[in-house]
């Protein structure tokens, strides 16, 4: 028999044979019977009335099979692409909410925005026809940018709305913090860009449609995150297909960062053209599309002040936000920069009054929604700065003002006055570790070293926390959520007493298939290798909302550890029948069921076995079978947080930032696989690491063209230029998860940019260097060392 | 065109057409689906084949090109392709958790054998910088670093023990 392998052991993934040996089976690796290829032609103009689309040179193309427009669809009766979220302005308007089309019709808003759809017997084929397809574009004034878009007179991205605002939203009492800083002995100030990103997984978009004439059963394989969520959008939202009808499978996907986990058109195309041509019909996307097309993210312009006493006590805080929505309402667009971001404004900071406006705005550019971290980051980078601006003008120490300000660890729960009520923490002894970790106290010898060859040393501290654990439905739909956040686990024993787990979560690569299995492994006593996990296709798995904002653990482990409970209290009943004892006297550990005070047990297994051949079994008083089902919605967001640092190296003659470690001090509850955990924070980390040092999506300002478009122009992070980086957990228990548990998704993505951005102006400080916008690129660097060396006129 | 190749220990023919790219040919024709298209630029090295023992990005070249070629993917590294037997590459991937969504992995592990074969005595900045066209987004490359020195260590004790 095999080993319990529990919470908080380190055993190698269970999925990881299948990916090592080239078995993964991803959706562009999937063929169907009868399979075309679709292609989708997509606008190369940012903003144009498409006049008209003639399709027949398409049609005479050898191996074209059809061609859809969005008038087809509509004429078909497809409706537009539902948005998730619903936010109300200050003013109790609801926000603008333009219908989404599958694929255009009548203007197109953005370049990439989806105009027809060429199925043919081949990719080859479906490419020549889209290619001879005749566009009639009348293209017009495009606007990219938030700040341009509320301009008067700015190009209309709707011709139906007053001008580009999508909402004016707000968060915290305006009048408390107006007092604030009325009595501030000191305000900083700040002005800063949360720079637009592309999230890249590395396996790009796909979709196969597939329709059963025999059967009216739709089935649609997608690269998704939450394969449920797109079965009720596109079912009952966009094509009108019962959900009995509709199959949504998301096999193994190549990593999602939230990229996958809206529910695109081209979902909804390729479902909807297999019943048309009743044929299934197969797209991938290539790289360069997904750049087009994939929901971008961040692409923040903020004014913030912060307000403090003479000692550095903060009083209050003012932030002032644009946030680009792109050309649509993407699923859960509006969403991400105003209850993912203002509610995080209050940091680990005992900041007793916040107020926070955001403009949401409409623009000729991709759709921008939900990116790893997800209106986090850009609340961090905002806050974490603005403590170091404040620092440096008031010539206090960073690390002191820190812990000024600090919730201390007896302070929990602590409401915030921005809506959320943290459960637990321990920033300081984050940044404690973090400080020893680092060697802090060293820094001063190793910057006179850099400078002894030339080099300026920066050292940047960011402490974070972020809201995870999507989400308390109760409370999420107060502000706007039209769906349930909860997620749902089934626990299925089968007579041999192994176990599968359904569950409704989405594993594309956290891990899931291992951690979920040392849960189970833990509750139920039974051996790792005996568990096997269930994910990803809705005709398996009962429901669920999928994988996103550091939720699967929290909410979907939390799930599962209540069935688990479940099949332990049954497997009670029919211990005690068996044992001949009363119910109240079987105790459960490690497997074995026991009369407490003798040496009377059965195994797990045997119960499992009893429960499915139910000759000796209490048939009078409980039903055989020992499958047990939980849906947990959580009473509240988690809390992870934590303490980062990082040291840069600067040459001075390039602008080249080098980044010369990381550490990172981070508290995300009862740890489950610590392996696990390390990985997502090397990839968090990085994550955030390449917004601040590298990644920057960048649009024509006039013409609306993507100058950043492929991994040529698009900087990915990659191995020759990161560090090492030293990852520590400092963890306080979650109190309200079953497990403790908090995630650990985003956490790096969260705490990284402020880091390094706050390093690399300690590096430059002393050119008088506050700020810099986010990539730290050569480019930038050098110009900011090259006019710091300028002779100032006034001298 | 005809071509004639050893692909994973195995002798094939095939007839291609002269535009058709390997990795196309290997995924699309040969139902070889463990190799990977990540980009379309020859940037992120997901497609990563070995080619005469040298690793290629077989997105940049074409199926009539490995005529007369030994040709070996992720699919065919496994010694004797023995169910349940991992390459020392493999194995050290799975053992420093060198991977998260799987989908670079292939082409990681192909470069990282390449790697290997070349370099004696590598050091970290060594294998950073080989595997700068090789890009995954999952990792932050921390635990790769580690999976290919600890790969390239096993590989040159599986050479020493067989001489």
């Amino acid at each position: 028999m095999g080993n319990i392998v529990g919470i908080g052991a380190a055993p190698l993934r269970k999925e990881d044979r299948r990916f090592v040996t080239g078995r993964g089976n991803y959706v562009a690796d999937i063929k169907r019977p009868d399979m075309t290829a679709g292609v989708f032609v997509r606008s190369p103009h940012a903003h144009a009335i498409l006049a008209g689309i003639d399709k027949a040179p398409a049609l005479t193309v050898p191996g074209v099979v059809a061609v859809f427009t969005g008038e087809d669809m509509k004429a078909d009766g497809v409706n537009g692409l539902p948005c998730g979220w619903g936010i109300t302005g200050t003013d109790g308007v609801p926000m603008k909410e333009p219908p989404y089309p599958v694929m255009a019709v009548g203007k197109v808003r953005h370049v990439g925005d989806i105009v027809a759809f060429v199925i043919a017997e081949t990719p080859e084929a479906a490419s020549a026809g889209a290619t001879a397809l005749a566009i009639d574009y009348t293209p017009l004034p495009a606007v990219v940018g938030v700040v341009d878009a509320l301009k008067p007179g700015a190009p209309k991205v709707y011709d139906e709305l007053d001008d580009n605002l999508c909402c004016d939203w707000s968060l915290g009492d305006k009048a408390a913090t107006d007092a604030a800083f009325q009595n501030a002995a000191h305000v900083a100030k700040l002005s800063l860009v949360n720079n637009r990103l592309v999230g890249n997984p590395m396996e790009p978009r796909a979709a196969i449609g597939e329709f059963n004439d025999a059967t009216g059963e739709y089935t649609l394989w997608s690269t998704s995150q939450f394969p449920h969520v797109v079965r009720l959008l596109m079912g009952v939202f966009v094509l009108n297909i019962p959900q009995h009808k509709l199959r949504v499978v998301a096999p193994d996907v190549g990593g999602g960062f939230g990229v996958k986990q809206f529910h695109y058109g081209e979902e909804a195309a390729v479902t909807w053209a297999a019943a048309k041509v009743n044929r299934p019909v197969k797209w991938v996307a290539d790289r360069s599309e997904g750049f087009t097309s994939d929901r971008h993210g961040r692409d923040h312009v903020t004014e913030a002040e912060l307000a403090l006493d003479e000692t550095g006590k903060f009083l209050g805080l003012r932030v002032y936000t644009l946030a680009n929505m792109g050309g649509y309402l993407s699923t859960f667009g509006p969403n991400i920069p105003t209850n993912l971001y203002a509610p995080l404004l209050s940091g680990v900071y005992t900041t007793p009054a916040i107020h926070c406006q955001v403009k949401v705005v409409f623009t000729n550019t991709v759709p921008v929604d939900a990116y790893r971290g997800a209106g986090r980051p850009e609340a961090t980078f905002v806050v974490e700065r603005l403590v170091d601006v404040a620092a440096a003008e008031m010539g206090m120490d960073r690390v002191a003002i820190r812990r000024r300000n600090m919730i201390t660890s007896d302070a929990y729960p602590y409401q915030t006055p921005v809506l959320v009520e943290y459960d637990s923490g321990d920033p300081a002894g984050c940044l404690d570790r973090s400080l020893a970790a680092a060697d802090y106290e060293g820094f001063p010898a190793r910057k006179a070293e850099s400078a002894r060859n030339g080099k300026l040393r920066g050292i940047g501290i960011s402490t974070y926390i972020e809201a995870c654990g999507l989400a308390p439905s109760r409370f999420a739909g107060r502000l706007g959520a039209r769906g349930g956040l909860y997620e749902s686990a089934t626990l299925r024993v089968h007579p041999s007493g192994h176990v599968t787990v359904l569950i409704g979560t989405h594993n594309h690569g956290q891990g899931h298939e291992t951690t979920f299995a040392q849960i189970v492994s833990d509750k139920l006593g039974i051996p790792f290798e005996n568990i096997d996990i269930v994910f990803g296709d809705t005709d398996k798995v009962q429901f669920g909302m999928g994988t996103y904002g550091s939720r699967s653990l929290v909410v979907g482990g939390s799930a599962l550890a209540k069935a688990s409970d479940k099949i332990i209290a049954k497997g009670k009943k029919i211990a005690a029948h068996l044992l001949e004892a009363a119910e109240a006297d079987i105790e459960f550990v490690r497997g074995d069921y026991a009369v407490a005070g003798t040496d009377k047990k059965l195994r797990f297994e045997e119960i499992a076995l009893a429960a499915y051949v139910p000759h000796n079994y209490p048939l009078e008083v409980l039903e055989p079978g020992l499958e047990e089902q939980s849906y947990y919605d959580p009473v509240n967001f988690t809390y992870p947080g934590g303490a980062h640092i990082a040291e840069v190296e600067i040459d001075p003659e390039t602008g080249v930032v080098t980044i010369l470690n990381y550490t990172a001090v981070d508290d995300v509850g009862t740890v489950i696989n610590p392996m696990i955990v390390e990985g997502q924070l090397h990839g968090g980390i990085v994550q955030g690491i390449g917004q601040a040092m590298f990644e920057n999506c960048v649009y024509d300002d006039t013409s609306g063209q993507l100058l950043s478009g492929s991994f040529m122009d698009y900087a990915m992070p990659r191995a020759d230029r990161l560090p090492p980086m030293q990852v520590i957990t400092h963890s306080t228990t979650c109190t309200h998860t079953p497990l403790g548990v908090k995630g650990c998704g985003e956490m790096g993505t969260i705490g990284s940019p402020a880091t390094i951005i706050n390093a690399v102006v300690d590096a430059l400080a002393h050119l008088g260097v506050t700020h810099l916008d986010m990539p730290a690129s050569p480019n930038r660097v050098w110009r900011i060392i090259q006019n710091a060396a300028l002779p100032r006129a006034a001298e | 065109m005809r071509i004639a190749l050893t692909l994973n220990g195995r002798s094939r023919e095939a007839d291609v057409e002269p535009s058709l790219l390997l990795v196309d040919f290997l995924r699309e024709r040969l139902n070889l689906t463990g190799t990977h298209v990540g980009c379309d630029t020859s940037q992120c090295g997901a497609c990563v084949v070995m080619v005469d023992g040298t690793s290629v990005k077989s997105c940049t070249m074409l199926a009539v090109s490995v005529d007369g070629s030994i040709v070996t993917t992720i699919e065919g590294v496994a010694p004797n392709g023995a169910a349940g037997v991992l390459h020392p590459m493999q194995e050290a991937f799975h053992q420093h958790h060198g991977l998260q969504c799987g989908f670079c992995t292939p082409g990681m592990i192909m470069s990282a054998i390449d790697f290997a074969n070349t370099h004696d005595d590598p050091t970290e900045s060594d294998v950073r910088h080989w595997l700068e066209g090789n890009i995954c987004r999952c990792t932050g490359y921390q635990n790769i670093v580690a999976a290919v020195l600890a790969g390239t260590a096993a590989m040159r004790q599986a050479t020493k023990g067989a001489a």
